[in-house]
């Protein structure tokens, strides 16, 4: 699963400009068990981790298994179109933990994810525990919580038939769902409709948040990338 | 997947929903169809878009009168009205798309969910990956275009030739019928997945072979591919790949970091 590597920003442009902007509102880490070597009490440690992490006012956490803190409502009535419910409940998140499965949490702020990272160390729960975000900001979060960092991942962007690919503010939110969930048609959709007044960025945010179905998917960025785009500055 | 003909209604909400754009209108019969030769089974429409449960006769009615005038309904881009989406029982090979494209069904090779994989993420209890060494993740079809076994094929047998060893916990290799060569199973070659993740191990000073022979490849394939490295850092936290990959052109902006706090915390079995 490679769900979180491959989030793109202009870093990873086919034309790479020098002086691409950095990305300092998605943090994400989550928590992974190796079967039959540290998958016991596998409930109990993720709920801690989930519990800990709403202690740093997460934008998201998810359960790889069951999805986000916002997900599909299987028994609407037509009255949604005007009345729906779109609040996240990360209650249910946690409750719903049953086993095997990775646990994430993202976040929008770094002293939020550096806070849950010391969280993380001081609680030993014996599962890996990895960060998903610019490296340098990774780097940085274990050097100023005291922890050696055991192995690292680079992501190297995209190749091949890469004008296949949308557009890169489509790419900027559809890739926030690394399994592939969201939809860049829906984004596009969604793009149009934020432009034209239909919808506001958060709303747009809530419906494709509910397609992601591991949690990893950051509405805060998604808000802000659509704000951009509304007024064709992004 | 399939669309009840009955239920739909031809809202058209489940057309962009689908990540490979396998949903259509047909004109004909005023339905939403599936083309089932590009769905990848990955049940984004099925689990993804909520559901109301309206009586499709009276549905179409109002849809009707509202076409007449020309109204527009501007109703939740999310919602199937009429519950129409309806899953199929997938045989072999077919299967094989939804256990590439669900991230929501675990693999039985690896009993990971998603595409699978554990990478370095779980370095720091498997030893996986070890200093001096490079973990290769080459991952087609991401983001949203979708892959075919042929294709992926095409790059295992150059890996293979190159001498490359596949990683045996990994959903592809599971698939091989010779490894040594990079060939997959026959019968699935022409199945379409949404995105799968062929993982290799060779030494750092490797690196750059493979990666002018993924290069390479690439270009050939009728995909995109997503390339990810790893390696374990030293006693110091440090790591020499990122130098090694920015030589050779490649960002390295963003990536995973295991902070090594995992350990074994099952008792043996004796």
């Amino acid at each position: 699963m490679t769900n979180t590597l491959h989030r793109w920003s202009e870093h990873y442009a086919v034309e790479r400009r020098p002086a691409a902007a950095p990305v300092e509102n998605d943090y994400i880490v989550f928590a992974m068990a190796t079967r039959t070597l540290n998958d016991d009490d596998l409930v109990a440690k993720y709920r801690t981790f989930a519990r800990l992490a709403l202690r740093h006012t997460p934008v998201n956490i998810g359960d790889a298994t069951k999805g986000g803190a916002l997900r599909p409502q299987p028994r609407l009535n037509p009255l949604a179109h005007w009345r729906r419910q779109h609040r996240p409940d990360p209650e249910r998140v946690i409750r719903e933990i049953d086993g095997s499965t990775t646990m994430a949490a993202v976040f929008s702020r770094f002293e939020d994810m550096e806070a849950f990272v010391r969280d993380l160390r001081d609680a030993g729960l014996g599962v890996s525990i990895n960060i998903s975000a610019p490296m340098e900001a990774a780097h940085r979060c274990c050097e100023e919580a005291g922890i050696k960092r055991h192995s690292v991942e680079y992501s190297l962007g995209f190749q091949g038939r890469v004008e296949r690919l949308p557009d890169r503010v489509v790419l900027e939110i559809g890739t926030m769902c690394g399994h592939g969930m969201i939809a860049h048609n829906l984004v596009k959709k969604l793009l149009d409709w934020v432009k034209e007044g239909r919808r506001t960025p958060k709303e747009a945010t809530q419906y494709l948040a509910r397609f992601c179905s591991c949690g990893v998917f950051n509405p805060a960025r998604a808000e802000q990338i659509f704000d951009k785009a509304r007024t064709g500055t992004s | 997947m399939q669309i009840s003909q009955y239920r739909c209604v031809a809202c058209g909400n489940c057309i962009p929903v689908c990540p490979v754009g396998a949903i259509y209108i047909d004109p004909l019969v005023g339905r939403a169809q599936v083309n089932q030769d590009e769905c990848v089974e990955c049940f984004t429409c099925f689990r993804g878009m909520s559901k109301e449960h309206l009586f499709p006769p009276m549905v179409r009615a109002i849809r009707k009168v509202a076409k007449a005038f020309r109204f527009r309904f501007d109703p939740e881009p999310d919602i199937c009205p009429t519950d129409a989406i309806l899953p199929q029982e997938l045989q072999w090979p077919r299967i094989v798309r939804r256990a590439f494209s669900d991230p929501q069904v675990p693999h039985e090779s690896t009993g990971i969910h998603g595409r699978g994989t554990a990478e370095v993420k779980t370095n720091d209890v498997t030893g996986r990956v070890k200093e001096g060494e490079a973990g290769f993740v080459i991952e087609f079809g991401r983001p949203g275009v979708g892959a075919r076994f042929r294709d992926i094929q095409r790059m295992t047998q150059r890996l293979a030739a190159a001498g490359a060893e596949f990683e045996k916990n990994n959903p592809v290799t599971s698939l091989m019928t010779d490894p040594a060569r990079g060939l997959i199973r026959e019968d699935i070659l022409s199945e379409k997945v949404l995105s799968a993740i062929v993982e290799i191990k060779v030494g750092l000073e490797q690196v750059p072979a493979v990666l002018q022979i993924v290069r390479g490849v690439s270009r050939e394939l009728d995909t995109v591919v997503a390339v990810g490295v790893s390696t374990r850092c030293d006693a110091r936290g440090e790591d020499p790949l990122a130098r090694l990959l920015e030589a050779e052109g490649y960002p390295t902006y963003r990536g995973k970091t295991n902070l090594g706090l995992g350990r074994v915390t099952r008792q043996a079995v004796v």
